[in-house]
C-alpha cells in the first residue's frame, strides 16, 4: 500500500520545504542579500574574488614587481593586454635586461577571464574591485598599468 | 443592502428624500457597487504590493521600497502607468471576444465578493444560496481565461487558456466537495446563517478530523483554482510567456492581473467564512463591538493569503499530468471518503462545541 504512505511522505516532505522558506521569512530582516547600491556608495566594499579591471599594484618607491616576460600577453585570448619592451643595461649588475616600456592593456576589450592573473609568475598584476567602469570616451579604456618613471623590484627577476 | 448600521439608514432616508421610492432601491444599489468596486480595487492593489514585499522577503530581498513610504505606492504607479499605455492587439485576433474576455474575468471575480459577510451588518448581499453561488461565480471566470486565450491568436495563450480550463475545472470538483463537507456541519448555504452556527466554535474546531483535512484539500485546490503557483501552468513563464494574456496590454492586463489577485482574495474568503468564524473574534473577546469583526476578518483572511504565498515561494510548478494526478487520483477519493467521514461524525453528534 504505497498509496498512504506516498499521501504522508508527500505532506511531510511539503511541510519541511515550507519551513525552510519560512525560517528564510523570518530571517529576511537581517540577512537581506540585496545591496542599495548608489545609497551605499560610501559604504560598499566589494568582495574579494571581484573581478573589476586588471590593475597592476606599485609600492612606494614607485616599483612593480613585472619584468616583461609577457606570458600575461600570451595567456590573453582575446590581445586585451600589448607590452611595449626593449633590453636595458641594468646599472646595477651591468648586464643587458628585458625590461618594459609600457604595460598597455585594453579594457574596452577584456572579458575579465583572469587568465593574465594566473598566468603572471610574479604575481605583477592583480584584480581590483572597481566597477563603476564607464566613461564617455572608448579611448579611456587603453590604459597603461605602470605609472611613469617606475622601474621593477629588485630581486624579482 | 438591508443592514442596520446607523450610517446606512442615514444615507437610505436622505436618498429617499431626494427621489422616489422605486428609484431609490436602484439608486443604492449603484452606490454599494461603485462603494465595493473601489475599495476592491485598492485591495487588489494592496494584494499585489503584499505578494511583491512578501516574495521578496522570502527570497531575502528588500522588495519595493522607493515609492512612497516603504515602497506603499509603488502598485498604485504601475496602476496609473498601465492605464496611460496603449491598448495594442494581435492582427488576426478576434476583435470581439478579445475585447470581451478581461471583463468576464474582473465581472466574476467582483459578483462574488458581494456575498461575503465581512461583518454583523456589512454584508451587501445575504442570498441564501451563498456558497453555491460563490462556486458557481468562480467558474464563470475560466470563461474569461478560455476566452482571451482563443480569441488572442497566439499559440502560447492558447495553450494556457487550455490548461487553465483542464485545471479549473478539474479543480472545482475539490473545492465544492471539501466546502460540501462543511455544509453537513451547518446546514446551511446562507454564509450568514454558516456564521451564526460558528458561535460555538469555530467549523476547524466543530469538525476537528474531517474538517482539518476538508480545509487541507481547499486550500490546495483554491490555490489551483486561482492558477497560482506550483499550480500556475496557465501562466508558467518559463514555459509560455505570460500564458493566456501574453497578448494583452494596458488596462485589460491590469484586469487579469486584478482579477488574479481579487481571486486569491475570495479564495481566502471563504475559506475564513467557512472554516474559520468569518468575523467573529477568537473566544469572543471583541464581542461587544461589532464593527471590530471587519479587523477579524480580514486578519483571518489576509493569514490565509499568506499562506497562499508562502506555498507560491516554496513548491515548484507541477506537470500537467502530476496535476491531475493529483486532483483525481488524491484529492478527490480522499475528499468523499472524508464528506462520509463528516456525516458519520455529525450524524453520532461527536462534534466539539463550546
Amino acid at each position: 500500500m504505497s498509496y498512504f504512505s506516498d499521501i504522508y511522505h508527500g505532506i511531510q516532505t511539503l511541510l519541511t520545504g515550507m519551513g525552510v522558506t519560512g525560517k528564510y521569512f523570518l530571517n529576511s530582516r537581517k540577512g537581506a542579500i540585496t545591496q542599495q547600491y548608489p545609497d551605499n556608495r560610501d559604504t560598499l566594499k566589494m568582495f574579494e574574488r571581484f573581478r573589476g579591471e586588471v590593475v597592476m599594484p606599485h609600492d612606494e618607491n614607485n616599483e612593480h614587481s613585472c619584468t616583461g616576460c609577457q606570458k600575461c600577453e600570451i595567456a590573453c585570448p582575446n590581445g586585451s593586454i600589448e607590452i611595449i619592451w626593449d633590453r636595458q643595461v641594468d646599472p646595477e649588475t651591468g648586464k643587458k635586461k628585458k625590461m618594459i616600456d609600457k604595460h598597455i592593456y585594453h579594457f574596452g576589450m577584456c572579458t575579465q577571464c583572469g587568465l593574465c592573473v594566473d598566468a603572471c609568475p610574479s604575481d605583477a598584476i592583480k584584480w581590483a574591485p572597481n566597477f563603476e567602469n564607464a566613461v564617455y570616451d572608448r579611448s579611456q579604456l587603453t590604459r597603461v598599468l605602470n605609472k611613469p618613471g617606475s622601474k621593477v623590484r629588485a630581486g624579482v627577476e | 443592502m438591508y443592514s442596520s448600521l446607523i450610517i446606512t439608514n442615514n444615507i437610505h432616508s436622505w436618498v429617499l428624500s431626494l427621489m422616489p421610492a422605486a428609484v431609490t432601491g436602484i439608486t443604492e444599489m449603484m452606490m454599494i457597487a461603485m462603494i465595493y468596486l473601489t475599495v476592491f480595487a485598492v485591495l487588489g492593489l494592496f494584494l499585489v504590493l503584499m505578494e511583491r514585499k512578501v516574495a521578496a522577503w522570502f527570497q531575502l530581498r528588500i522588495g519595493p521600497n522607493r515609492v512612497g513610504f516603504f515602497g506603499m505606492f509603488q502598485t498604485i504607479a504601475d496602476a496609473l502607468k498601465l492605464l496611460s499605455k496603449e491598448l495594442t492587439g494581435t492582427d488576426k485576433a478576434d476583435k470581439f471576444l478579445y475585447n470581451l474576455a478581461p471583463y468576464f474575468l474582473i465581472i466574476s471575480s467582483l459578483m462574488a465578493l458581494a456575498v461575503f459577510p465581512f461583518s454583523e451588518n456589512l454584508q451587501a448581499f445575504d442570498i441564501n444560496i451563498g456558497i453555491f453561488f460563490l462556486i458557481a461565480i468562480s467558474s464563470i471566470g475560466v470563461i474569461g481565461v478560455l476566452l482571451g486565450g482563443w480569441s488572442s491568436n497566439n499559440k502560447f495563450a492558447l495553450i494556457g487558456a487550455m490548461r487553465s480550463g483542464v485545471q479549473t475545472i478539474s479543480y472545482e470538483l475539490s473545492v465544492g466537495l471539501s466546502l460540501l463537507t462543511m455544509i453537513l456541519l451547518t446546514g446551511s448555504l446562507q454564509l450568514s446563517e454558516i456564521i451564526e452556527v460558528q458561535k460555538s466554535g469555530w467549523l476547524i474546531v466543530q469538525g476537528h478530523i474531517p474538517a482539518v483535512i476538508a480545509f487541507m484539500i481547499y486550500m490546495i485546490s483554491g490555490t489551483a483554482e486561482t492558477n497560482r503557483a506550483p499550480f500556475d501552468m496557465v501562466e508558467a513563464e518559463s514555459e509560455l510567456g505570460a500564458g493566456f494574456h501574453t497578448e494583452y496590454s494596458g488596462m485589460k492586463f491590469a484586469y487579469f492581473f486584478l482579477a488574479e489577485f481579487i481571486n486569491m482574495f475570495i479564495i481566502a474568503a471563504i475559506g475564513t467564512t467557512v472554516f474559520f468564524g468569518g468575523w467573529l473574534s477568537p473566544f469572543g473577546i471583541t464581542e461587544s463591538i461589532p464593527w471590530l469583526g471587519v479587523f477579524w476578518f480580514l486578519l483571518k483572511a489576509f493569514a490565509l493569503v499568506f499562506l497562499m504565498m508562502w506555498f507560491r515561494w516554496t513548491f515548484p510548478r507541477l506537470r500537467v499530468d502530476q496535476l491531475l494526478t493529483l486532483e483525481w487520483k488524491y484529492l478527490l477519493p480522499i475528499n468523499l471518503f472524508n464528506i462520509v467521514l463528516m456525516a458519520i461524525i455529525v450524524w453520532l453528534n461527536f462534534t466539539i462545541q463550546f
